[in-house]
């Protein structure tokens, strides 16, 4: 049963199109990824997703409502968590405010504190440095409050862009390991990666995007067997 | 010149730092979250001044109601300016934002030549003023320091404190994510727009202790609040305070010293100095 | 010779001749309204060599302010003809450009802190004004002293408004001529270059501060002149109506308000300008003071949410528009 939906969807920003017919579907519980090489669009469709950017054609359908060319910020509200590219944290504000503001929306806010104990439970070190302005901390660390911060608005379906990047090796397996725990809190999720290897080991399944179209569709364990997948970017 | 007078001048210029201070705050706050500067500002706190002087002087309400009706009024102006004229030009070019307000301001400060003439308006208080020492501190001056500094202390817990105060400094540092966590880009401005008004408001609650009010009023205070806002770091809100001060004292020592406009002069041409020294306002860090 | 040139010198044939054309009673008018147009639209020139490539000024009345007073000043108590005082006031106006100029460059004050700094600079000049009100009059404002029986091209001071009218349209064209010229040069592109990305223009060996303080010391000695021009017709200067933020932004108005793009967006929005404000006056007169700007203001709002291009650039994008189909062709 699909809970995320996207069918034929081109986009674009001005007079470059990005993306070009792409469908994909994520069904409840599932994670899966969206790989390929730089610029083929990936942070494009995520931005499509949520909202930020408009889709020029196609449908966006999640659990039975049609969100293709809502605003962003009612997006949210139907259950669908952007953690965007960077991290986009609010520097100034600390670990604490920073969740806060995660929980923005009226429904998110009334289990706020409830939401706050899981995302302390989930991430201790969040929990030890409530008080730390979020600018101040390491690229890790601001990966996990950027997860945590989507954790509270009570999302149905999390996406993340590109959450290795700019971690040193050491951090990205942690980050994954993160987003494996957060997996098994019961979270569907959406995950677009550049770096092939780390994320197939952790999703059922993967598109591959390149150019900003889908290429390639299967099981994660099949994907990684695919020989060109393997030269290309892994690197074997 | 007898230091007694350079200490009364010191201390009026910490007097006046306070409302000032309030200004540049307002105006901050606004610039902060929009990234646009309200050139006309100042004529906001104008047109509030005047509703204070038609509702006490020429309507006899008590002076503390004709004070909440410049708050009201400061909050409405504030919210109307930005869904008539903000709104609109969200996405333009700076240059256009910045003539945009600039033609408000035109059109603010002919609308009263107009309405109530160039004729200076004055609300005059009877208010005791207090010797220490040899210094002589008018309580026109006092009770307008102690309440803008109570102001400046409510904004601070609104702004941290406050759900939606979090909120809005949230997207002073990064309007787009906000809207992802839900929060509509539209309501975040009208509410900092409804904040900025309503400062302007009690701005001019506490100008019109010390100040007549006529059209051009704006341009007594305005360019001066810009060149706080600027000196502090636009959009820094610990910086718009400190040089508040720092301006108040100039003027208030430079016009005792020299003469009141020189004390402007002086002001002014510290501001441009400064900018040489430290472009990013006296709170930015070297790079 | 093309279209467009036989048309811009008929017009001109128009211009030269049109004092002396019969116009009933209202020629004193018409020429003061023309004098008028063509000083304000050399001025907002002036400041469009600075706008158009991004270094928006909000204080180019301290230019014409100090080119103003300085010659009105120096005649008045010197008796020195203008000629060697437009110097002097060109002069004074460079040194100001420079001494601001090179710190604002060198320290990448840009953008909206920019404008602010020259907001500061033109009320400085106000206030300086009006400080030293002994010699410069303060508030109440300067009468330039009659040169009675010595008028003539020596003193710049002229009986006849005709007079007036040539060197003010000799003035202008001189304007366009140096826009052109600026148009055409590598300055240019490599302004343009500054104002899309300072900082890859300078890797790519551009000298950002010299460019941008060339085009602003030739704005602040144009706008210098223009002041002089001004005062030397009106034979009256006044710290508000010539230094401060409010000249400032009517300079700007006028030019956003035509385009400032434009070789000709400056006169379409002075003209624009004026002929408002002048139609306006007289629909109103002196009964409704203020009734006037309040209306003029508000066309003001609504035209730069409206017209973003300003209006003479807005028909230009609709004629290109016509004449170009749909192939979303882009210039």
């Amino acid at each position: 049963m699909s809970m995320l939906d996207l069918s034929g969807i081109t986009a674009g920003y001005g007079p470059f199109t990005a993306l070009w017919d792409v469908s994909l579907r994520v069904a409840e519980g599932e994670a899966v990824a969206v790989v390929g090489p730089n610029g083929a669009g990936k942070t494009t469709l995520l931005r499509v997703i949520s909202g930020l950017i408009a889709p020029r054609s196609g449908r966006i359908a999640f659990g039975g409502a049609e969100l293709a060319g809502h605003p962003a910020h009612d997006i949210v509200a139907h259950g669908i968590a952007h953690v965007p590219e960077g991290r986009r944290l609010f520097p100034g504000l600390t670990v604490a405010d920073n969740l806060k503001m995660g929980a923005f929306l009226p429904a998110a806010r009334a289990r706020y504190r409830e939401s706050l104990e899981r995302v302390y439970t989930l991430f201790p070190v969040l929990a030890e440095r409530q008080k730390q302005r979020a600018g101040s901390m390491s690229g890790g660390e601001q990966q996990m409050l950027a997860i945590g911060r989507a954790l509270m608005s009570q999302p149905k379906i999390i996406l993340l862009d590109e959450p290795s990047l700019g971690l040193a090796p050491v951090m990205v397996l942690r980050v994954f390991d993160l987003i494996r725990r957060v997996r098994e809190e019961g979270y569907t999720i959406l995950v677009v990666e550049q770096n092939v290897r780390q994320v197939l080991k952790l999703v059922d399944r993967a598109y591959l995007l390149e150019v900003g179209r889908i290429k390639m569709e299967g099981r994660a364990a099949e994907l990684a067997e695919q020989d060109f997948v393997r030269k290309a970017y892994m690197g074997v | 010149m007898e230091p007694i007078f350079l200490v009364e001048a010191a201390i009026n210029g910490i007097l006046l730092g306070g409302v000032l201070a309030l200004l540049a705050l307002g105006l901050n706050l606004i610039f902060g979250v929009l990234d646009i500067v309200w050139i006309a500002y100042v004529d906001l706190v104008m047109v509030c001044m005047y509703a204070i002087y038609f509702f006490h002087v020429a309507f006899g309400w008590p002076i503390w109601a004709a004070g909440l009706v410049s708050l009201v009024a400061g909050t409405l102006l504030g919210v109307g300016v930005h869904l008539l004229i903000i709104s609109p030009i969200l996405t333009s070019a700076p240059i256009n934002q910045l003539l945009a307000t600039g033609g408000l301001l035109f059109f603010l400060q002919s609308a009263a030549t107009f309405l109530w003439t160039t004729d200076h308006k004055t609300v005059r208080l009877s208010l005791p003023s207090y010797e220490i020492a040899g210094i002589f501190l008018p309580a026109t001056r006092i009770i307008p320091f102690a309440i803008s500094i109570l102001a400046v202390i409510a904004l601070y817990f609104f702004l941290t404190r406050t759900y939606i105060g979090t909120a809005i400094r949230a997207v002073s540092q990064d309007r787009d994510a906000m809207s992802l966590m839900g929060a509509s880009p539209q309501r975040i401005y009208i509410v900092t727009s409804a904040v900025g008004g309503l400062m302007a408001g009690l701005a001019g609650a506490l100008l019109i202790f010390q100040y007549s009010v006529h059209p051009f009023f704006g341009g007594q205070f305005g360019p001066l609040t810009f060149m706080i806002c600027v000196l502090g770091g636009l959009g820094n809100m610990v910086g718009a305070f400190i040089a508040s001060f720092i301006m108040s004292e100039i003027i208030s020592i430079g016009g005792v010293v020299i003469s009141t406009e020189m004390g402007y002069v002086i002001a002014f041409v510290i501001f441009i100095v400064m900018m040489f020294v430290r472009p990013g306002g006296i709170m930015a860090k070297r790079e | 010779m093309s279209r467009g040139r036989l048309f811009a010198g008929a017009l001109l044939v128009c211009l030269v001749v049109a004092p002396f054309l019969p116009m009933g009673g209202m020629q004193q008018y018409v020429l003061h309204v023309a004098i008028q147009i063509f000083i304000w639209s050399f001025i907002g020139q002036a400041w469009s060599l600075m706008g158009r490539f991004g270094l928006v000024s909000l204080g180019h009345g301290a230019f014409l302010g100090v080119g103003a007073y300085t010659t009105t000043l120096l005649w008045n108590f010197y008796s020195l003809t203008p000629w060697i005082g437009a110097l002097l006031a060109v002069a004074a106006s460079v040194a100001i450009a420079v001494v601001l100029g090179i710190p604002c460059f060198r320290f990448r004050v840009i953008g909206h802190y920019f404008a602010l700094v020259t907001l500061a600079v033109g009320e400085v000049i106000r206030l300086l004004i009006i400080a030293e009100r002994d010699w410069t009059g303060g508030s109440l404002g300067a009468s330039l002293k009659t040169a009675g029986t010595a008028s003539g091209l020596w003193t710049l001071q002229f009986a006849d408004k005709r007079v007036f009218y040539y060197a003010s349209l000799g003035m202008f064209l001189a304007g366009l001529w140096v826009w052109d010229r600026v148009d055409r040069s590598m300055a240019r592109s490599a302004l343009e270059a500054i104002g899309e990305d300072e900082t890859a223009a300078a890797s790519v060996g551009i000298h950002v501060t010299r460019f941008k303080l060339g085009i602003t010391v030739v704005s602040a000695a144009l706008t210098a002149l223009g002041g002089v021009l001004y005062a030397q017709y009106i034979s009256y200067v006044n710290p508000d109506t010539l230094s401060g933020i409010g000249v400032s932004l009517k300079i700007v108005f006028a030019v956003v308000l035509g385009g400032m793009y434009s070789l000709m967006g400056p006169l379409v929005g002075t003209a624009l300008t004026t002929a408002l404000s002048e139609g306006l006056r007289i629909a109103f007169g002196l009964k409704f003071l203020g009734m006037a700007e309040t209306i003029y203001g508000l066309l003001l709002i609504i035209s730069i949410i409206f017209l973003p291009s300003g209006i003479y650039g807005s028909i230009r994008e609709a004629i290109r528009r016509r004449t170009a189909g749909t192939a979303g062709v882009r210039s």
